[in-house]
């Protein structure tokens, strides 16, 4: 079997596809400033990436300034056991996985594509869902979301119990003992840190800056978007080179979008995954059960109203 | 009338018990500290799992609560009947109904509220339940609550 090189698949096989998305009124919308209060989407290809980490450095150096800086010694937590402390300070150059130092990373998989073997780059980072669990369940309102569509974590509101990794479909935030809230409140009884993931540089997107991670790509992997234009897009690549779709469903449907040209179910199987490695299973919406009983809420009410009304009804006709 | 009110009763131990349960269950507490060892109560530490049984719990609790306010206003209870702690109590239970509520709103897809709103729900809910459940405590301790008894207590 013949072995290709990256670029040299991307170029032969995606050169049509990228004229159109250059020529398309898709690529000027990208370089123009999003509007803030609309959900913006984005558009990794990952046909086009060719795993450079151009994107993980530059996310590196724009959030630096964000980036934990714990005290040490860490208090001694309660229970021991239960509590592991998380540190993550000694290691802030490892970029093959999510760390609180590490917003993004390139996960690699190896496939085969019309018989020829590739090695295909994914970008990997949170998919800002459309209704994401980790801001919704989190218990004090620490992590949130913006009208933009992006969801953050407030590191100076977060306590770092990890709940919204462990709602998180993909597990994406990852946790720094040793700073934060928790340390003025009960350091040994209650949080353990600050959780840390992406939050699609919302402080570039507020002066009408494109995310450091778009703007440094040589490739043009990514682009950012209306939603609905990126959607529209996703599918006109999909088409063009039979590929395949990721987040425009997945947990009731994600801010972020993958194309590629071979299915997420086979590239999940090549994927390395695990702690800090998400996964790219299919993913039904978490949130849907919840939403399904509060809209059920409305009855509660009434029912209550007319079980009342009732009691008092049959209490008048005894009197009678 | 006896049987109505021990019904009552038992319905509101069991849904409060549960809507306390589950809510204080939405921190990640039961794990850390190995309540959710204990057999049989694993699901404490499934985030899911308490939510949905907060709202199931919330849904059968705003029922309830509409009931006994319509049946009140019709029976017409002198308000001078009821003590400091009693209005207390009550304002509570208005203010964990409306604040939750607006969790669950704020929980459908969407951002119809600031951050900073759904903080002070967040923390203004929690309050309003350590009160209620500092309040019934004490009375529980005073003997002014007999649980499953068919008496209306002031």
């Amino acid at each position: 079997m013949k072995k290709i090189s990256r670029r040299e698949f991307i170029k032969t096989s995606f050169a049509t596809a990228g004229t159109v998305v250059a020529s398309s009124g898709m690529a000027k919308a990208a370089n123009a400033v999003p509007r803030r209060e609309e959900p913006l989407a984005t558009l990794i290809d990952i046909s086009k990436c060719i795993g450079c980490e151009e994107c993980v450095f530059a996310c590196q150096e724009s959030n630096a300034t964000k980036f934990p800086k714990p005290k040490k010694p860490f208090p001694k937590m309660v229970p021991t056991s239960r509590v592991p402390v998380e540190d993550w300070s000694e290691k802030q150059d490892v970029t093959d996985r999510l760390t609180p130092y590490n917003w993004l990373y390139i996960q690699h998989a190896q496939v085969n594509v019309d018989g020829e073997e590739i090695e295909l780059t994914i970008p990997r980072r949170c998919m800002h869902c459309e209704n994401p669990p980790c801001v919704k369940l989190c218990p004090w309102g620490a992590a949130k979301q913006e009208d933009n569509g992006l969801s953050r974590i407030d590191s100076d509101l977060c306590l770092g119990g990890s709940k919204c990794k462990t709602v998180c479909p993909w597990d994406i935030p990852q946790r720094q003992t040793g700073t934060g809230l928790y340390l003025d409140l009960l350091p040994s009884m209650a949080g353990n840190g600050v959780m840390y993931k992406c939050d699609r540089c919302y402080d570039k997107l507020e002066n009408g800056e494109k995310p450091a991670c778009i703007e440094a790509c040589p490739e043009d992997v990514q682009i950012i978007g209306p939603r609905d234009e990126i959607l529209k897009q996703a599918h006109k690549i999909a088409k063009e080179i039979g590929g395949y779709i990721y987040g425009e469903h997945e947990n009731g449907g994600t801010n972020t979008i993958y194309v590629s040209p071979v299915p997420f179910d086979l590239l999940n199987k090549k994927i390395e995954t695990g702690v800090g490695k998400p996964h790219l299973f299919k993913v039904k919406d978490l949130m849907a059960d919840g939403t399904n009983i509060a809209k059920a809420m409305i009855i509660a009410p009434i029912a209550g109203v007319l079980a009342a009304l009732g009691k008092i009804h049959m209490q008048s006709k005894e009197k009678k | 009338m006896k049987k109505t009110l021990r019904i009552r009763n038992l319905i509101y131990f069991f849904t409060l018990f549960f809507i306390a349960l589950s809510g204080f269950a939405q921190m990640p507490i039961f794990k850390r500290y190995y309540i959710a060892d204990i057999p049989g109560l694993g699901w404490l530490a499934q985030f899911y799992v308490t939510h949905y049984i907060h709202y199931i719990s919330a849904v059968i609790f705003i029922g309830f609560a509409t009931y006994v306010m319509v049946d009140f206003f019709f029976v017409k209870i002198k308000y001078d009947k009821f003590s400091f702690v009693a209005y207390t109590k009550i304002a509570s239970i208005i203010g964990l109904i409306v604040t939750g509520t607006l969790m669950m709103i704020k929980n459908l897809s969407g951002t119809p509220f600031s951050a900073g709103f759904i903080i002070f729900l967040d923390i203004s809910h929690l309050g309003l339940c350590m009160i209620l459940i500092s309040l019934t405590a004490v009375d529980l301790i005073k003997g002014q609550i007999k649980l499953f008894s068919n008496e209306i207590t002031k």
